[in-house]
């Protein structure tokens, strides 16, 4: 088998919150276009990792990065332009947090912020970004009401229909159903199988099925470390390599 | 965990909380109800107070509200020829407080846009003391500043014949309702949530365009106060503009003409106008109309921001 090219690789990545130490030296690749799933418990470093990608983190005082994280091959530590990297990256809190702002606002935020002023090309990006988050058919009518006004569930779909507005060749979701309801996640998870046609997606979730469900591959992060990484049916089988990882996915600790 | 036999008892005597205990909340829920509605009756009782001293003069033959409100003969003191128009007084208090809030506001909002997002927290705290020292600096001083520095400087830049005029009191006015500007300001824009800078950075915005597009937005009615309240001090400030602005009753037609503000007008005649005189009273009429002014700018300041929300 020819092992798809890589769009991140994350090579011996340390990272410090002040004197606390929280990602332990990692090291993974994310194929292209396949759905990356990361499970462990809280705390274990999950949104900390996210957050390394798209380079948000260095907006956190005190935090001290070793290692690389190159995307297309590109240190994210030393590329030129940051914003076009983070316009590279989509990115999905696990909250969502609707822009005070409309619903087509929202949307067309990024796009306007990278210089689109075109109304009619706006439109369609607009629809096509809610289409593609299963949200259209349901605000199309009131696509100028303010974005808080929607529902948890049709809230966490438009931030995704935001993290799609820049046309990302990388999608991060970093547990999107925390907050919303099974069959919404049901639905969003639909979503997710249409874009890995389009895109690289990294899945980290608190709910061990998800990955399951959707993941390529699974990453088990716990404690900063990887204890565990490879395809979904290995690490969801009844003998994946580390003991922990059993135990985990089977509710037996964490 | 498991042993259920208190539970009858627990039913017998309700889960209520000591007699005294409710009495007490009820008395600070309306200890709490008087400290809201006192600031409507402070209001209410402070203008009632004004009018009361201004309204006889309202009802008196020789005068007529036509004549104060567009007359620019300002003569109260006259002998033969008394006139009690103030036209002259509330363009010059407009236009110096124009001028101060064309300067003061661009400038302040500027800062507080520097103060909260752009600089390290190091130059943050030094810049938020220094701020709030100018913010207590008294208006004696600034209308000193006003009337000596400020007077050379602008004497000697521009050529005016005299240094104390509108110019000078925009100045001085802007420099007082700066501070007060900024520390509102930033901290309006503090109370923007993290999580939409966060959303927005994500989304590859610069850190113009956060402010730009997020923050100001997010942020516009805290930033509403911070400059009605620069306004207010503005309109409201009697001693450094009566040392500032040359105090002659005077239709400014430059930036280099005297002026004199409705404000400096009642400090300087208050004390010499015989109690119940016209004269008098008329002075509490102009602390109707300034009431009158800085009402209708807040009320439009609050209709401009509903609209917005709206749309
Ligand atoms: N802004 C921060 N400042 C200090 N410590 C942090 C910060 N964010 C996260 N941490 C710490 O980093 C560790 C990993 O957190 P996080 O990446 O949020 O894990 P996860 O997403 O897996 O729950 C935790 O121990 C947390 O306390
Ligand atoms: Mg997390």
């Amino acid at each position: 088998m020819v092992t798809p090219p890589k769009t991140i690789e994350v090579q011996n990545l340390r990272l410090a919150y002040g004197p606390k130490e929280v990602i332990h030296g990692i090291s993974f690749d994310v194929r292209r276009h396949e759905i990356l799933g990361v499970i462990g418990p809280a705390q274990s470093g999950k949104t900390s990792l996210l957050r390394c990608i798209n380079r948000t983190i260095e907006f956190t005082p005190g935090v001290h990065l070793q290692g690389a994280v190159r995307v297309d091959g590109e240190d994210v530590q030393k590329v030129r332009d940051v914003f076009a990297l983070r316009r590279k990256i989509g990115m999905v809190a696990p909250l969502p947090v609707g822009l005070p702002l409309t619903i087509y606002d929202n949307v067309a935020f990024a796009p306007r912020c990278s210089g689109m002023r075109s109304r009619s090309e706006l439109d369609g990006l607009v629809e096509q970004c809610l289409r593609q988050a299963a949200l259209w058919d349901e605000v199309k009518d009131r696509l100028k009401t303010l974005g808080t006004k929607l529902s948890g569930g049709q809230q966490q779909r438009l931030t995704i229909a935001r993290a799609l507005s820049h046309q990302p060749e990388i999608l991060c979701l970093d547990e999107f159903s925390i907050a919303i309801d099974p069959v919404t996640t049901m639905r969003i998870e639909e979503v997710l199988k249409e874009l890995r046609k389009e895109m690289t997606i990294i899945l980290v979730t608190n709910l061990v099925q998800q990955a399951r469900r959707l993941a390529d591959r699974t990453m088990f992060l716990w404690n900063g470390e990887i204890v565990e990484l490879d395809r979904s049916d290995v690490v969801f089988s009844e003998q994946p390599r580390d003991r922990r990882t059993y135990e985990y996915v089977n509710g037996i600790f964490g | 965990m498991t042993d259920l036999a208190p539970s009858p008892a627990v039913r017998t005597r309700p889960p209520g909380r000591p007699r005294w205990a409710v009495l007490g909340e009820q008395l600070l829920e309306w200890i709490i109800r008087l400290c809201g509605i006192s600031a409507i009756l402070f209001v209410l009782g402070i203008f009632y107070f004004v009018f009361a001293k201004a309204a006889p003069i309202l009802v008196s033959g020789d005068f007529s509200l036509r004549e104060f409100l567009f007359s620019t003969q300002w003569y109260p003191t006259s002998e033969v020829n008394v006139r009690y128009g103030t036209l002259a007084l509330t363009v010059g208090t407009l236009a110096v407080t124009v001028l101060a809030m064309l300067l003061a506001v661009p400038f302040g909002l500027g800062a507080a846009v520097f103060v909260s997002e752009f600089c390290g927290p190091r130059l943050k705290e030094i810049l938020k003391v220094v701020i709030e020292l100018l913010a207590a600096i008294p208006s004696v001083v600034w209308g000193f500043i006003g009337l000596t520095v400020m007077k050379t400087v602008i004497e000697k830049t521009t050529g005016a014949a005299v240094g104390v005029n509108v110019l000078n009191g925009g100045i001085i006015l802007a420099l007082m309702s700066v501070p007060i500007i900024v520390s509102i300001g930033e901290d309006a824009l503090k109370a923007v949530p993290d999580s939409y800078r966060e959303a927005a950075i994500a989304l590859g915005t610069t850190r113009w365009q956060l402010v730009c597009r997020v923050l100001l937005p997010a942020a516009k009615t805290g930033l509403l106060a911070a400059v009605l309240l620069g306004v207010g001090r503005a309109i409201g400030e009697t001693m450094a503009v009566l040392m500032a602005t040359g105090h002659a009753v005077n239709i400014p037609h430059s930036l280099l003409d005297p002026v004199r503000t409705l404000t400096a007008t009642i400090a300087a005649e208050l004390g010499e106008a015989p109690e119940d005189s016209n004269h008098y009273r008329v002075l509490f009429l102009i602390g109707v109309l300034l009431f009158t002014i800085t009402f209708v700018i807040n009320l439009t300041a609050d209709l401009v921001i509903r609209g917005i929300r709206k749309k």
